[in-house]
């Protein structure tokens, strides 16, 4: 072993030369991981340090659609040093005419707790609150006020109650907390809101209760013991430990998403190291030969070149960690300040260290092979070309150690993603992608070779085909380098058309043009005579509305009983039938009588139910507005949720809830340019009902999709950059072989700009091939979500297609007519002699 | 008639050593139909006259006249139009183009010329060197002997008024390079081309009308071979 180092480092004098395309390809790969580690650790920490900012207090109870009853608002008031009230609902904003949805947060005066809320004019929120003399005053974020044409003095109306605008609300610190609201922020006081009409029982609001702890409160004994007196009433808990709440964990799934997507990235720079290893040992038989000569034996051979490789590996990696983790620290300020998290970017060695292990067991998997082909090279080489290049596979510890290297690589991504599904999707999706790369460059091959013939009497184009078809040309790396990069961009670009095309055109087909919330027992009536007069609305369905926790079910915790199914995760909508509501179908079970007043009964919907374990005749518990009703399961129906209408999982008897305080939520069908009139008539008659435009929602959702496409895209384009890397490599392997054939060409009487023209035409051929594949890979995958996991009809996006497969061809000339220059320029007696 | 007349032409190059004098002066006349061998020491500049010859190198100074035309006067596509329409070129390391067969290395100059029936006459010059059975192969399927062989197709397939040939025989053993000789003088007889051919071999110098010998870049002696 010791001899085997020895003839590495000796090796390794002459420099790093042949190995750039190694350590860009290994370096680029590792830093896009590490790069994405780096801000999703910087995010992480920026949320948990400032949790308890985030969330308004060290510590928030959340009750729907009630504020806390007695025994608990007491408990919060015992357990902390100050507690603030703050009441979240929807609503809709006017200014004269004009009405805008917003999400309004009531506020007392103690909010917030921790951290400041900007305005501007930069004044106290206090302040801004107080309002005038005759009106309380009130703020809202730029965009609404620029909607509605508000400047600071105006006048505007929640419900029935005018505030006056007093500032623009520019940053308040609980926001990354509040999660996705559909319209723009407004704060005023809860005080304010007495008269307005719009928090009374039964309408849909969340209470929060910040919590001021006196300092050394034990966050983790509190959390039990809150859950242990309160948990079936209703009131959810958070501290400042997952201040951040669901953005924490989107960023931290989105991170795991972009790593894999990164691993993509390191798959094709794998490629490219597996080039640049065989280059480099074809360039060594000679010196392989003489050392077998010379008494060397296969295993010092083979550590010999294992060692070499194994440095490189290391100052690669080493590159790619000092980019990826420098990179993100160099442009925080810069990043921090585009982020609406807040984030803490410094060194961290954890997500430095998950790249170091992708990017070392990645360069093992792609080196293993071409390093045990060492073995395949005879001592007669120096007397014959005795290296016949065959394609028989390594010996079998290679193979074992390359499968136990994958699974290692497989298992480590499992556990740092934390979602195996993903992983094993994404690495089957990888593994699926080059294995068809691989095909797909066969066949490329041999239809260049079937061209051949038929391109007679076009020499460029024929030499063209000639090279692409030529057995150990480059055709093959390059299809996997540019293809697998392209795939994933495909793929990103179809997943993402189709989705925006379903949000934008195909669903608004068939989905309602408003939802209306919070329409009062007593407004019902005159909100569906107003709808029913007019010959424009198509269709109106009206459910009524409560929310309620599944507490449990046949005695068990819910949670335990449905092992965690998301019915059983926080609160859901529940409602309530007297007959069987149209179109509704029982798969099993029997409706209840119209009349029923006996024990409450429950109708499940039927796919939830299967999942859930349910079985007609269970008996369940709900928490509904703090009030514990246990009813049992009587049937299933099928409910759809496809086309945006009204959807309950929970339905219960009529006589069950109805005494309950509640409100109603319809849905409204009607023609385009009856929208606006029916919004006018119902907004002025029912000023605390909340319209919800769906055109609006779908674009704020399709907004969100649209952020998430776009960091998948960077990924890709990561992936994309390593791709032509790769291409660069081989092109710069191939110069020599260009150089060798523009001689030879010329000798024989072909001009420059003819040799030019095949150099070209072989590049864009192989370019173009490549976005072909790229793109079958890239509909396929985008077929398969759309049609399996979206359950939607699937199309291909042309733009994206083009731009695949004009990028491949673009991509790869590049690369190609990057080496022809020199190639086209040496002169031929001096090429021809040199190859003498 | 003259093919081919070089005058007080020099050859200079830049090597990593600094600039490296490989031909001095030469003047020569080759006339048409001859068959002239360029004999020597190694490094003595035969093949890089020949080369110049060909225009596949830059001459530092003086002029190369071949059919009449100044190949000292025109650029490298000027060049390589006029080895397309005039010469052929064999090298002692063959030099086809790995990724294509025999059949297509034949017709590649046939094809640059234009010439629609470029694959039947690349065939028949196959067949001609007795490679008809071979015309599918790419050159790391066929030995030495027969690459060359269609090195010398390549060469004569478009009737070429020169043929130039480098060492056609070294890389060859002494029956391969027996028959490689023998072709390429058949083929030159066939055709009437005027050959010029670089050689260490006297015997194959001595089936040469005319030897040029050359040493240190200089022409040492000239005798019509006996």
């Amino acid at each position: 072993m010791r001899l085997a180092w020895t003839f590495a480092r000796r090796e390794l004098r002459g420099g790093l030369r042949g190995f750039r395309v190694f350590l860009a390809c290994l370096a680029l790969g590792v830093a896009a991981i590490a790069a994405v580690g780096t801000v999703r650790a910087g995010i992480t920490a920026g949320l948990q340090e400032q949790g308890a900012a985030l969330l308004g207090g060290d510590a928030e109870a959340t009750f729907t659609y009630r504020f806390a009853n007695e025994t608990e608002r007491t408990y919060l008031d015992q357990i902390g040093e100050q507690v603030s009230e703050t009441v979240d609902f929807r609503s809709m904003l006017v200014v004269g005419d004009e009405r805008g949805l917003t999400q309004v947060r009531a506020v007392d005066d103690l909010y917030p707790l921790i951290g400041q809320v900007q305005l501007t004019p930069d004044i106290p929120l206090k302040e801004a609150l107080a309002g005038s003399d005759t009106l309380p005053g009130g703020v809202m974020e730029r965009v609404l006020a620029d909607r509605l044409g508000l400047s600071p003095g105006d006048q505007f109306k929640l419900g029935t109650q005018d505030f006056i605008f007093t500032a623009v609300l520019e940053r308040f610190p609980d926001n990354a907390s509040a999660g996705f609201g559909l319209g723009p922020r407004s704060i005023v006081r809860t005080a304010d809101l007495a008269t307005s009409g719009l928090i009374t029982e039964g309408t849909l609001f969340d209470t929060q209760y910040r919590i001021a702890l006196p300092e050394g409160t034990s966050l983790d004994t509190l959390e039990t013991d809150v859950k242990e007196r309160f948990q079936n009433n209703g009131l959810r808990w958070r501290d400042s430990r997952e201040g951040a709440g669901g953005t924490a964990t989107f960023v931290d799934r989105i991170g795991a998403f972009l790593i894999l997507v990164g691993l993509s990235g390191l798959a094709v720079g794998g490629v490219g190291v597996s080039a640049a290893v065989r280059a480099y040992l074809a360039g060594k038989t000679n010196v392989i030969a003489t050392l077998k000569t010379l008494g060397a034996d296969r295993k010092t051979i083979f550590l010999t070149y294992f060692f070499q490789v194994g440095i490189l590996t290391i100052i690669g990696v080493a590159i790619g960690l000092i980019l990826g983790g420098g990179i993100p620290i160099l442009l925080a300020p810069v990043i921090e300040a585009s982020l609406p998290v807040p984030a803490n970017f410094t060194f961290n060695p954890a997500p430095l260290g998950e790249a170091a292990i992708y990017g070392t067991l990645a360069a093992l998997i792609f080196t293993l092979w071409p390093l045990a082909r060492t073995e395949d090279i005879k001592a007669a080489t120096l007397f014959r070309d005795a290296f016949a290049s065959t394609s028989t596979l390594p010996r079998r510890p290679f193979l074992i150690a390359t499968a136990l290297l994958i699974a290692t690589l497989l298992g480590l991504a499992i556990w740092f993603s934390g979602t195996a599904f993903l992983t094993l999707w994404t690495a089957g999706g990888i593994a699926g992608a080059l294995a068809l790369l691989v095909v797909a460059a066969l066949i490329i091959r041999l239809i260049a070779r079937l061209l051949r013939k038929p391109t007679r009497g076009r020499p460029a184009l024929r030499l063209a085909f000639g090279a692409i078809g030529a057995r150990g040309g480059e055709s093959t790396s390059v299809v996997l380098s540019l293809g697998l990069g392209l795939s994933v961009l495909a793929a990103v670009g179809q997943i993402d058309g189709n989705l925006r095309a379903a949000f934008n055109s195909e669903l608004p087909d068939v989905a309602p043009s408003y939802f209306f919330v919070d329409i009062q027992p007593d407004q019902i009536d005159g909100f569906r005579a107003r709808l029913a007069d007019d010959p424009l609305v198509e269709k109106v369905e009206s459910a009524p509305m409560l929310r309620g926790i599944i507490t449990t079910i046949n005695d068990q915790p819910a949670s335990e009983y449905a092992n965690g199914h998301w019915v059983v995760e926080g609160d859901r909508g529940v409602t309530y039938d007297g007959p069987l509501p149209d179109g509704t179908e029982i798969v099993a079970g029997e409706w209840w009588p119209e009349d029923y007043a006996g024990p409450p009964l429950i109708s499940f919907s039927a796919e939830e139910a299967i999942e859930m374990g349910l079985a007609i005749g269970d008996e369940m518990t709900i928490n509904i507005l703090g009030r514990d009703i246990t009813g049992t399961v009587a049937n299933f129906r099928n409910v759809s949720w496809e086309d945006a209408g009204i959807g309950f999982v929970l339905s219960m008897n009529a006589s069950a809830l109805a005494g309950a305080p509640h409100s109603w939520i319809s849905t409204v069908y009607s023609a385009p340019e009856a929208e606006a009139q029916i919004l006018r008539d119902l907004a002025s008659a029912y000023p605390n009902i909340t319209a919800i435009r769906i055109r609006d929602a779908i674009a704020q959702v399709s907004t969100l999709v649209e952020g998430i496409a776009a960091a998948t895209r960077y990924g890709a384009l990561a992936t994309l950059l390593t791709g032509f890397l790769v291409l660069i490599g081989a092109a710069a392997a191939g110069e020599r072989a260009r150089t060798f054939e523009a001689a030879v060409l010329k000798t024989i009487g072909a001009p420059r700009g003819r040799i030019m023209l095949s150099f070209a035409l072989r590049s864009a051929l192989l370019g173009l091939a490549a976005g072909i594949v790229a793109l079958a890979a890239g509909i396929l995958g985008g077929w398969a979500v759309q049609t399996f996991i979206m359950e939607n009809d699937y199309r291909i996006i042309w733009s994206n297609a083009l731009g695949i497969i004009g990028g491949g061809i673009f991509v790869s000339l590049i690369a190609g007519l990057a080496f022809a220059a020199r190639a086209l320029s040496a002169r031929p007696a001096q090429v021809l002699r040199a190859n003498d | 008639m003259t093919a081919l007349s070089l005058t007080d032409v020099s050859l200079s190059l830049q090597g990593n050593a600094g600039r490296v004098d490989i031909l001095h002066d030469i003047s020569l006349d080759v006339a048409t139909g001859e068959t002239l061998g360029l004999i020597g020491p190694s490094g003595s500049g035969k093949s890089s006259l020949l080369m110049l010859m060909g225009g596949l190198e830059q001459a530092s100074a003086g002029r190369i006249l071949a059919a009449d035309q100044d190949l000292t006067s025109m650029n490298e596509d000027q060049l390589a139009r006029f080895r397309r329409d005039n010469m052929g070129v064999v090298f002692q390391s063959f030099h086809l183009i790995p990724t294509m067969t025999a059949l297509e290395n034949v017709a590649t100059p046939l094809e640059l010329a234009g010439h629609r029936d470029a694959f039947q006459r690349a065939e028949a010059e196959l067949r001609a060197v007795g490679l008809g059975d071979r015309i599918d192969h790419y050159p790391a399927q066929m030995s030495g002997g027969e690459q060359q062989r269609v090195a010398l197709a390549r060469a004569s397939a478009p009737r070429p008024r020169v043929l130039l040939a480098d060492e056609p025989t070294g890389n060859l053993d002494t029956t391969n390079g027996q028959a490689i000789m023998d072709l390429l003088f058949d083929l030159r007889d066939r055709h009437g081309a005027t050959l010029v051919m670089v050689t260490h071999s006297h015997e194959l110098a001595n089936r040469c009308d005319r030897v040029v010998r050359l040493r240190d870049g200089r022409i040492d002696t000239a005798k019509a071979a006996a």
